[in-house]
């Protein structure tokens, strides 16, 4: 075994804190980022839009 | 089914259940002195139905070109009388066990009707056929509607409903027979676990190749969720099954894991069977029907986005509160119970979401039973997340665990949640996949929804009750500080709450048939259209064949 | 920042990727350490091995569905320890593929069951459980009496056993047909070789009160030996029960 108990105990406990401050940073501003707010509304309208119920091609 | 498959077609779908016959001979062979032996001759019977069915039809008329023009939606109507059919059956096996706890007598003395064996039946059934068939079948529906695109082709979504079906089938025939590998939700024997990572796959590769040629360039939230689930049970499924089995021959195996890290995987797969299977497919459902029904945008689309990030991170770490106080380590379980806490807020922003989006609407959620379904199913999910994460609690969890508390717990989730969504969804889905004007009957639908709503407080309140008493007089000490109550004092203490716990399960079921009857009055009733003419951009396919 | 940001929305591989790669890591934190954990567990030197006859009883103990009502964990609780005894440890069910700690009790912990009651005692009650207990919800197991046990393919059923890691000896596989048989026939020619491979503590007797091997005669095996494979839960425990 190339780590002992310890060292792989300590980075579980230690790397899963950075990597949640890291992974809610960037799914936070990407979701709140103002230039990808029209691509969000245009799909928020996906299920009410009355369309043709086929497929594009 | 045939009617959409060319001549090639046909061909190719003989050829691999050809392959399937070949697959089910050989497991009859080698495990002719095995259990494993009579699932070989079950896959037999399947492959031979389906090719029978084949040869039968073989000479139909090759549909048009024209069919590219229109969706694939016969998988999806299959699909949804097979969600109400094991509903149906699920849901009165768990009837059934709930009446064993009751009056244990009505084993008869025959193995196969005892609590431990049936008890498999009820879980998968509910979980798997009812679940999981629901979720096929919508997640065909959205993904084609969300993405424009047609399936990518004829026959692998029917591979992958029939297959599926055919895991559910050797799964619980396999319990009867005392095959089972004893991990909760897991129970399958390998050579089922096997087959449903087959399955598996063409799903995932039926999913890729349709947002591939999608028109729209984002990918609706609702695919997000529905990937996802099918990608993270894969994971789980495939980890938490890993085992040797005893030979070739033999339906039973050993699982690679033991003890503590057996019981860490067991409840990491566990948990997020819950959270994959249970939660983010019919998350998926909802982030779709709910305001495909309610006519209204969901309230905010960038909460859907925040929340499945959320949820699919979170979920993942919450697994150890299954196992506060056992030998696990003290910080595995702190880890789970900080997780689950946190999970609240990704679970309650979809709740709020649904609730939010539905706001402005409520006349519609009065009139319609169906919304109302929908609505309903929203607030169950914010009252079990809640209740989850308070039970995710150490000192919560001390008294609640191993009582009917988490059982109470479950239920609230599994009956108000997960079947209330699925037959809300359902019931908007049927009338438009059959070609029909509307559902038989709104009335029956009404009568459904207040058999399920109270079919599920009867159950729930019932559960809690017994629960909390139960767990409270296992701890009770007199003033000698020894215990006051023996354990089969606490049984008793039972008895009458597992009484209500049936009645409740049977309202519940009763409404599952309620609805099982009415969709099939829907289907029963003349297509749109046709009273008033021929309608000629419909295909020629019937509704539904005998056999499909 | 965004072009990446740009592509996850508009490729659905990237999409995969992310849900995979924030999905997996959380398992994979709690999981990992676990595997590295038996540095820091006491080692227990008397650990022995489940029988051939008494894994076939915990075969039938999975078959049945008995850990759908029945823990085999004892928390470290004060009432989980006055009312089971001492609280489990990891490495008592080290050899257990898979664990059978269950998630409900609907009737008690059965993690220290062996030895509590007579043979007699577990035959009668799975027979029928409320001749013994008139309140008992347990279904009766009548069947387990009736049925044959089969015992011609326990030999790999250790085989495999040893492949996830049980360390059972060329000598335990090639006689665990034979050990079955004599663990449950005391007076056959079979039974001498049982208490040589499996140590001295392992019960040799006629556990359903007849000689023809029979589902019951596993099962109760099994029970009898439940929390018996180590002592080491009942030498003084390190940590405060709460």
């Amino acid at each position: 075994m190339p780590f002992d108990h310890e060292t792989v105990v300590g980075f579980a406990k230690s790397f899963g804190l950075f990597y949640l401050i890291i992974l809610s940073s960037i799914c936070l501003a990407w979701t709140y980022w103002p230039s990808n707010k029209k691509g969000f509304d245009e799909a928020a309208q996906m299920p009410v839009s009355e369309g043709e119920d086929r497929p594009w091609r | 089914m045939l009617a959409d498959f060319t001549r090639g077609e046909r061909t190719t779908a003989s050829i691999i259940l050809g392959a399937l016959l070949v697959v089910g001979l050989a497991m009859a062979i080698v495990g002719r002195n095995d259990l494993i032996g009579i699932h070989g001759w079950v896959v037999c019977a399947a492959a031979l139905a389906g090719i029978v069915t084949i040869l039968r039809q073989f000479d139909l008329p090759e549909p048009t070109p024209e069919r590219y023009s229109e969706y694939y939606d016969a998988p999806t109507r299959l699909g949804l009388i097979l969600t109400l059919a094991w509903g149906v059956v699920g849901m009165a096996a768990g009837v059934w066990v709930a009446a064993l706890l009751a009056w244990p007598d009505l084993t008869f003395d025959v193995a196969w009707l005892s609590f431990g064996r049936l008890r498999p039946i009820h879980t998968s059934g509910v979980i798997f056929g009812f679940g999981g068939n629901a979720l096929i079948a919508t997640s065909f529906h959205v993904l084609q509607r969300t993405t424009r695109a047609r399936l990518p082709d004829a026959i692998s979504p029917w591979f992958v409903l029939l297959g599926y079906n055919l895991f559910c089938v050797i799964a619980a025939s396999g319990y009867l027979m005392g095959l089972t590998q004893s991990k909760e939700y897991a129970e399958p024997e390998w050579y089922a676990d096997i087959w449903l990572v087959v399955v598996w796959v063409v799903y995932f590769a039926i999913y890729m190749r349709t947002l591939a040629r999608r028109k729209e360039s984002h990918i609706y939230v609702a695919n997000w969720y529905y990937m996802a689930f099918i990608l993270v049970v894969a994971i789980l499924h495939i980890v938490n099954n890993l085992a040797v089995p005893v030979s070739l021959g033999s339906a039973k195996s050993y699982s690679l894991f033991a003890g503590v890290q057996d019981a860490m995987t067991q409840w990491w797969y566990g948990h997020n069977a819950v959270a994959f299977f249970l939660t983010a497919g019919f998350l998926g459902m909802m982030y779709y029907y709910l305001p495909k029904r309610a006519g209204r945008p969901i309230f905010s689309y960038r909460m859907s986005i925040i929340s499945f990030w959320g949820i699919t991170f979170m979920y993942m770490w919450a697994g150890s509160h299954h196992l506060h106080y056992t030998a696990l380590p003290h910080w595995v379980q702190t880890l789970g119970m900080a997780f689950s806490i946190v999970l609240l807020v990704p679970s309650w922003a979809s709740a709020g979401n649904a609730l939010l989006t539905l706001n402005g609407a409520w006349h519609k959620v009065r009139d319609d039973a169906v919304l109302r379904f929908m609505a309903l199913a929203a607030i169950f999910y914010g009252i079990t997340t809640f209740e989850g994460s308070f039970m995710a609690i150490r000192a919560v969890n001390s008294l609640s665990h191993y009582t009917d508390w988490t059982i109470g717990h479950v239920h609230a989730g599994a009956l108000g949640w997960v079947a209330m969504i699925t037959f809300g969804s359902l019931y908007s889905l049927v009338p438009s996949m059959f070609k029909r004007e509307r559902i038989y009957s709104q009335r029956l639908v009404e009568v459904h929804f207040w058999l399920a709503l109270s079919g599920t407080v009867v159950y729930v309140f019932a559960m809690w009750n017994s629960g909390v008493i139960q767990g409270l007089m296992w701890r009770t000490y007199d003033e000698t500080g020894t215990l006051s109550y023996s354990f089969i004092e606490s049984l008793v203490a039972m008895h009458p709450y597992y009484i209500a716990r049936a009645f409740g399960g049977l309202l519940f079921l009763l409404g599952a048939l309620t609805a099982l009857y009415n969709v099939i009055m829907t289907i029963r009733m003349p297509a749109r259209g046709a009273a008033l003419g021929a309608e000629g951009d419909l295909p020629a396919t019937p509704a539904l064949q005998a056999g499909e | 920042m965004f072009g990446f940001h740009y592509r996850l929305e508009r490729s659905a591989i990237g999409l995969v990727a992310f849900i995979v790669l924030v999905a997996s890591i959380g398992g994979f934190i709690e999981i990992a350490p676990l595997f590295t954990i038996d540095e820091t567990v006491e080692i227990a030197e008397d650990m022995r091995l489940y029988t051939p006859l008494e894994l076939a009883g915990r075969n039938i103990y999975i078959r049945e569905g008995c850990y759908a009502c029945h823990s085999q964990m004892i928390r470290t609780l004060r009432d989980d320890v006055d009312r089971y005894g001492p609280y489990s440890l990891a490495v008592e069910s080290s050899y257990d593929h898979p664990q059978l700690w269950g998630s409900k009790r609907t009737g008690p912990d059965l993690a220290r069951m062996g030895n509590k009651y007579s043979d007699a005692w577990h035959v009668a009650h799975l027979y029928n459980p409320r001749d013994l207990v008139p309140e008992s919800k347990m279904p009766a197991y009548r069947w387990l009496l009736r049925d044959q046990l089969r015992i011609d393919d326990l030999g790999g059923h250790l085989a495999a056993m040893r492949a996830v890691g049980v360390p059972y000896t060329d000598e335990q596989i090639a006689f665990a047909t034979q050990d079955a048989y004599g663990q449950a026939n005391p007076d056959s020619a079979e039974a001498s070789g049982v208490m040589e491979r499996y140590g001295a503590a392992t019960n040799v007797r006629l556990f359903d009160g007849t000689g023809p091997l029979t589902d019951m005669d596993a099962l109760v095996a099994y029970l009898q030996m439940l929390g018996t494979l180590t002592d080491v839960a009942h030498e003084e425990q390190a940590d405060e029960v709460e």
